[in-house]
């Protein structure tokens, strides 16, 4: 069964309905239950289930530090290329946005490289837009090449590739992957993605798997918070989690619940997604996948980082910049504004006063 | 006479080795292999950073201590193979404890990946501790393949649910001639007695201490199960009845 398949299964599903039947009895199953099932997630994010947040809060701050310690995960992103042939309607960085289109050269990546690795940090996330004209997988392999010599841990976030492509960015030295959905309702995709060939629903539904079985180590998926009613598609975001961890049990499933930020081009997103809806969507996930992943992005802002930190987060970006070439050029445009702007030190200085280890490695290339 | 574990010629007075991957500052190592009284510390390559020397987890294990490194991360024999290279080629020495998984949701070995690199491995000079799925097969071809001793897990890492597969392990402590440690899923000071209890020559813990309010006393309180639990194995338990036995038997006098 294909993940598209099983998203199918819930295509005409009646989630106010279901939401209306959920009692405090049943969520409060659901959260003294060991292994939940696809149902017992959804009743995690019902909207009855907000009166029960400290209860869920509980349960998974003590699955998390069971699973993973009392550590974060800590990485950067480093952007490649602004380079985009797409047409997302939410996005900074799309085709039709007038701003100076950049992409690294080598030297420059070692530039950066250099700046990012005196933090201390060995796990960096390189991202591109999606132009196989100026960011070819042989452009991004060549970039793997440079930071090869600085970090021990190397992520991709660009557009999807075929299987072989993979294989190559592996056998390059890349071992983790994201790419986010963005939406999962197939019909509010279209709408956002107008143009270019992201409009093409599957071939990105499907490029996690592909990724994983061209060997890749970590996947992390995830859906764009604020273009759809965000119970819908964390739901749609763990269903393809788990499906990933069930389908390739040897590969580390996380996911990511980026909420909107503002960025150039000025989109506001049609649904709001408060702090509260959020956390429970973390809290509601860490149960469903007490082993899965939970990374959170400098898009949220230092207070809540600070507190998203007892409530199921295992990984998070530090000293963080969206501009390509920005750490050593200060006027670029990045693809959204960040809301966190401390350094991997401040990060790490908090992590600690909060009795957490900063880990600034977990992989060694082999 | 001094009860000894002797692993990979290293003679070893405490039996308790230590896991090191979730606590909230490395800075705690010291002080928790201080108050176990552990002598043997196992940390993830994946995770050992020669550049960064104020957060490089390696540099906190005592130098006294033997520092075992080990494969978390391997998905087969050959990355296995690979992380214990780059170990023995960053300095940690010979020891190495292989751990492959394939199985992230329960994080359970891969008893045959596991062989092959342990035979590999072996071959090469290291001290070989490889994680394992307690089956007495697999323990006698660890054997065959020259591993140094066998660490069957007692439930899954992590999962502090102490020893769901006693009856496993206590079939590889009668059959297999090599020391049987428990790795994996002890969780509390009193299921690592009771595995010491049952012959183990040694038990690892690592979530049980780290995410323990108080890592330090619940360091020492593994450490005085343990030898508890040892001085029991050694003392002989007396034999379990479902029944009263009377200490006074009734035919006692057939033998005046």
């Amino acid at each position: 069964m294909s993940f598209f398949d099983l998203l199918c299964k819930y295509k005409n599903f009646d989630y106010d309905a279901f939401f209306a039947q959920v009692t405090s009895e049943a969520i409060h199953r659901a959260i003294t239950k060991n292994r939940l099932n696809e149902m017992d997630y959804l009743t995690l994010l019902a909207p009855a289930a907000e009166k029960h947040l400290e209860e869920l809060a509980q349960r998974a701050h003590s699955l998390t530090i069971q699973h993973f310690g009392r550590v974060i995960f800590l990485y950067t992103p480093l952007y490649l290329a602004n380079y985009c042939i797409n047409q997302c309607v939410y996005c900074g960085f799309q085709a039709h946005n007038k701003l100076a289109r950049k992409k690294l050269t080598p030297t420059e990546v070692e530039q950066e490289a250099k700046i990012i690795s005196s933090t201390g940090l060995k796990h960096i996330l390189i991202l591109t837009g999606e132009s196989r004209y100026h960011s070819s997988v042989s452009y991004i392999c060549a970039c793997v090449e440079v930071l090869k010599k600085y970090f021990t841990s190397i992520s991709i976030e660009i557009y999807p590739l075929e299987e072989e492509e993979y294989t190559r960015l592996v056998a390059a030295g890349v071992d983790g992957f994201t790419m986010y959905q963005e939406v999962y309702d197939e019909e509010i995709y279209a709408e956002l993605h107008p143009a270019g060939p992201k409009r093409n629903y599957h071939y990105r539904l499907n490029a996690p798997e592909r990724a994983c079985r061209a060997g890749i180590r970590t996947a992390n998926v995830g859906a764009l918070l604020g273009l759809n009613q965000w119970r819908i598609e964390a739901f749609c975001t763990g269903l393809h989690a788990e499906y990933l961890q069930r389908t390739f049990p040897d590969v580390e499933i996380s996911i990511s619940p980026p909420r909107m930020r503002p960025q150039l081009g000025g989109f506001m997103p049609p649904t709001e997604v408060t702090d509260k809806n959020l956390i429970q969507y973390m809290l509601a996930f860490r149960l469903y996948m007490p082993r899965g992943g939970i990374t959170i992005s400098t898009r949220e802002r230092p207070q809540l980082r600070d507190r998203l930190i007892r409530l199921g987060t295992t990984k998070m970006s530090a000293g963080s910049c969206t501009a390509v070439g920005g750490r050593s050029d200060s006027e670029s445009t990045g693809q959204f504004e960040i809301s966190d702007e401390r350094s991997v030190i401040e990060m790490a200085k908090m992590l600690y006063s909060q009795g957490y280890q900063p880990v600034y490695k977990d992989w060694q290339m082999v | 006479m001094a009860d000894i574990l002797n692993i990979g010629g290293w003679e070893l007075t405490s039996r308790l080795f230590l896991g090191t991957g979730k606590f909230s500052s490395n800075r705690l190592i010291p002080d928790v292999v201080e108050a176990s009284g552990t002598q043997v510390v196992t940390v993830a390559l994946r995770r050992v950073d020669i550049d960064f020397e104020e957060e490089n987890i390696a540099g906190y294990v005592p130098k006294r201590s033997i520092l075992m490194p080990n494969t978390s991360g391997a998905r087969n024999a050959g990355e296995a193979v690979r992380i214990a290279r780059l170990a023995r080629a960053a300095g940690c020495g010979d020891w190495i404890k292989i751990e492959v998984i394939t199985d992230n949701r329960y994080l359970l070995p891969d008893n045959y990946e596991t062989i092959e690199a342990t035979r590999i491995l072996a071959a090469e000079g290291f001290v070989v501790l490889p994680y394992m799925s307690p089956d007495l097969t697999a323990a006698k071809k660890l054997t065959e393949a020259g591993a140094a001793a066998v660490m069957p897990l007692g439930s899954p890492i992590g999962s502090n649910r102490g020893l769901k597969t006693k009856e496993l392990i206590r079939i590889l402590i009668e059959e297999i001639s090599l020391p049987i440690i428990v790795d994996a899923g002890i969780g509390r000071p009193s299921e690592a007695a009771e595995a010491m209890e049952m012959g183990a020559a040694a038990v690892l813990v690592n979530t049980a201490i780290a995410t323990a309010e108080d890592p330090v006393s619940m360091a020492r309180a593994f450490g005085q199960a343990v030898e508890a639990g040892r001085t029991a194995f050694l003392a002989g338990l007396g034999e379990t009845h479902n029944k009263a036995c009377a200490s006074s038997p009734l035919t006692g006098f057939l033998r005046e």
